[in-house]
């Protein structure tokens, strides 16, 4: 026993190694919402191709829907965007964009040139619904299901692997 | 020091606010001090290692009017920190909550720092009670032996 004591400071090295790994491996950006499990906020926010027209969260309640946080600023936006447009086409789960802290004709624009997979973006001119909804980094996703509590959030660009193996199950349970 | 420092960096900041909303900021210093300090507690999300109070990023600037929104409205230092932790969970506080999760972080440092004396203070005590026999002066030089050698029969020569 005595021989090995020697031994004793390498192993709680290893061990603050162990610690040390595991936490260069997470991922500081992802801070899990606590708004999972929660309801998804109220709002009554105007459409961003028609000012004169509110959406609020009631006309939404009794179907699953998808929040899509975006910008025309928004440079990962982009990267998702196809994602977005591909699946608007192929599914008939309702897409909405909140447009975060946009201006009101950039974004149109953006819509007009990389495709409008929204059924209608929500425009959040001052970020007041984004704070609510907890966002702190555009693009960022939301699932919420019927009864209007979100289900899923993604922070950061959705992938192609996220839609698949996280979405989309997802839907089709709710929507069971 | 400290005092001084955060005093400067509050004015600094109060600056940077001014630029922002001029006319508010005259008219009630003592909400934005109050803003400030409640700012100083909460983390911004975007520039993790910096307070909303120290941040520029917009979500921080957008989070600073936020909370002086409410202070207008006069909610309290506390409403106003459920209000953030319910959108942006405990990892927006500065100072976490002491809860089973993170008991090892507060009180880690102090286990180690109290373990490792708790070692020290063994090791010596038995050291202390050795007899003399343990710490002899030959055993030191038989261990030291080729080093103590070698210069020696150098200089006979």
């Amino acid at each position: 026993m005595k021989r090995w004591q020697f031994l004793a400071p390498l192993a709680l090295f290893a061990v603050l190694l162990g610690f040390l790994a595991v936490g260069l491996n997470l991922n500081p950006r992802e801070v899990p919402s606590p708004l999972i499990g929660k309801p998804a906020p109220a709002f009554e926010l105007a459409r961003l191709d028609d000012p004169a027209q509110k959406i609020t969260h009631a006309d939404l309640k009794g179907q699953v829907w998808i929040l899509n946080v975006w910008a025309s600023w928004c440079v990962a936006c982009r990267q998702e965007h196809p994602l977005l447009v591909d699946f608007a086409k192929r599914n008939p789960v309702p897409l909405y964009g909140l447009n975060y802290k946009d201006k009101r004709d950039d974004g149109l624009a953006w819509l007009r040139r990389f495709g409008d997979p929204y059924k209608a973006s929500l425009f959040d001119i001052d970020g007041r619904v984004g704070i609510d909804f907890g966002v702190y980094g555009v693009p960022e996703t939301f699932v919420i299901d019927k009864q209007g509590v979100i289900r899923f959030k993604q922070i950061g660009p959705v992938t192609p692997e996220v839609l698949r193996d996280q979405i989309e199950p997802l839907l089709k349970q709710l929507n069971a | 020091m400290p005092k001084v420092l955060l005093a400067l960096l509050a004015l600094c900041l109060a600056a940077a606010v001014h630029a922002a909303d001029a006319p508010l900021t005259a008219a009630d210093p003592e909400l934005e001090a109050k803003m400030l300090r409640i700012s100083a507690e909460l983390r911004c999300l975007v520039c993790q290692n910096q307070t909303i109070a120290d941040s520029n990023a917009e979500l921080a600037v957008d989070l600073r009017n936020q909370v002086r929104d409410m202070l207008r409205q006069g909610q309290s230092q506390q409403q106003i920190i459920e209000y953030m932790t319910a959108r942006y969970g405990d990892f927006v506080l500065y100072r976490p909550p002491m809860t089973g999760a993170t008991f090892l972080l507060w009180f880690g440092p102090a286990v180690l720092m109290v373990g490792g004396l708790a070692a020290l203070a063994l090791v010596l005590r038995r050291r202390s009670r050795l007899g003399n026999e343990h710490f002899d002066p030959e055993e030191l030089e038989d261990l030291a032996g080729p080093a103590t050698v070698t210069p020696a029969v150098k200089t006979e020569k």
